[in-house]
């Protein structure tokens, strides 16, 4: 699939940065502001889509191949099943939110606050992200086997 | 009477999905019915001049959430579950096409009754 | 109240469109525009995460449909089922709507919801004790995440699942063929 023309080409280098930016921002303020780890990762993702839309298939081939989004997609998963086994460990039941109710409380309406809600959004928002990446560029790159 | 409203919407995806027979027909029907689904659950939690579930500075007195903001917001529990909802219609939408595409490519056709007729 | 009857007839029409029209790109069209309003309508319900979600989610659904409908050259269908299949599904498909609308009547009626009325309903617990318990501001990331963070775990499997499966069947060649080849 080739790239689109040369103004689609400019704008999209400078938007993809922004829309990257917002996705961060979505995640990240999840437990005080609308959004959360779901709404965040499908914007992560929707700006790669963006760059294979624009420049072709091949650039993203090299800044972003699909073997490192699956093994992301991986330890996203991995991070979330982590963040569940440690409240056994240390809370003593299985996905209890033990940062909030043993270590650092910290204050409410504030960044760090909410214990284990901001580690679970930020492990949601990379797998949701990079699945949905891998599953629009094997799409894409789909070549049915020519019969002749 | 916005309930029936959303049970039509849901009517027309169920007979798009169960009398067309063009392969992506099928499954737009599907995602219409999807989408109606979503929207009645969230219609079952609002509030008339409600507001939204999310606590700012002026609705804390003291440390402790303020009688004026639990009075009158919105149900959580309806928008808690169709939040993964909606992400999972996603990825179902994306097996089904992929299905599509792989049928497409070996009968030549998305029509479902010439697929039952060819074998092999 | 207007504007949620409007959004619902632009939403039912848009939906008669898209199961109607015979050109496959047109209802693929009509699709974007239900999910439009259905944002529309999220955002007027009080329910922002929900709006935000669809919106994006909706944009990406889009790109899916159009990559598959747009490179096969076959997009128009003729022809018809056979009569007696489609009289009896279009049949069934009135006898459940008519004996569906006696049941919302049973219903509470719209803008007065469940939890309001019965005394010790799960929601109270989250709305009044949420702040305190979990330490988050939006009450709808502390059930997802605190308080029903199972349903979440689900989820993440389901997604998982479903993206496996497709990539598995979009493969060129299985891995037994190749290792056959070398």
């Amino acid at each position: 699939m080739k790239g689109m023309t040369i103004i689609v080409k400019t704008i999209s280098s400078w938007v993809k940065v922004l829309i990257f930016l917002f996705g961060i921002y979505i995640i990240l303020f999840g437990h005080l502001t609308p959004g959360g780890g779901f709404a965040g990762g499908v914007i992560l993702a929707s700006s790669y889509v963006l760059v294979m839309l624009a420049f072709g298939k091949e650039f993203v081939e090299e800044n972003l191949p699909s073997s490192i989004a699956s093994k992301l997609d991986c330890a996203g998963a991995f991070l979330f099943a982590m963040i569940a086994i440690l409240g056994l460990v240390f809370g003593g039941t299985f996905f209890v939110n033990f940062i909030y109710q043993k270590y650092l409380p910290g204050e409410a309406l504030n960044l760090i606050s909410a214990g284990t809600i901001p580690l679970s959004n930020i492990a949601i928002g990379l797998k949701v992200g990079a699945s949905l990446f891998l599953v629009i560029f094997t799409l894409s790159t789909f070549r049915p086997k020519e019969k002749e | 009477m916005l309930y029936a409203l959303c049970f039509l919407l849901f009517m027309t995806g169920l007979y798009c999905a169960v009398v067309k027979k063009n392969m992506v027909k099928i499954v737009i029907g599907i995602l219409v019915m999807e989408y109606a689904v979503n929207l009645f659950l969230i219609m079952l939690g609002y509030r008339t001049n409600g507001i939204a579930p999310i606590v700012g500075r002026s609705d804390l007195e003291a440390g402790e959430i303020s009688e004026l903001f639990i009075s009158s917001t919105v149900d959580p529990l309806p928008q808690a579950l169709v939040l993964t909802a909606i992400v999972i219609s996603l990825g179902s939408l994306a097996l089904m096409i992929s299905i599509c595409i792989r049928t497409y490519e070996k009968y030549g056709t998305f029509d479902i009754t010439q697929i039952r007729r060819l074998k092999g | 109240m207007a504007m949620f009857y409007g959004l619902m007839i632009f939403m039912l029409i848009a939906a008669i469109i898209a199961v109607e029209t015979k050109n496959l790109l047109s209802s693929v069209i009509c699709i974007g525009a239900i999910g439009f309003g259905a944002s529309l309508m999220f955002l007027f319900l009080r329910a922002p995460d929900i709006a935000i979600t669809q919106i994006v989610v909706e944009v990406l659904g889009l790109i899916i449909l159009i990559r598959a409908t747009i490179a096969r050259d076959l997009t128009f269908i003729s022809g018809d089922r056979e009569f007696f299949n489609t009289v009896v599904s279009v049949v069934i498909v009135l006898v459940i709507l008519i004996t569906g609308m006696h049941i919302f009547e049973q219903l509470p009626a719209f803008g007065s919801p469940v939890f309001a009325e019965t005394a010790g309903a799960a929601s109270q617990t989250y709305i009044s004790q949420g702040l305190k318990q979990t330490g988050a501001a939006n009450i709808v990331a502390s059930v997802i995440l605190d308080y029903r963070a199972y349903d979440t775990l689900g989820e993440a499997t389901v997604l998982f699942t479903s993206i496996i499966g497709a990539t598995v069947i979009l493969r060129d060649k299985s891995k037994k063929l190749l290792e056959v080849e070398n």
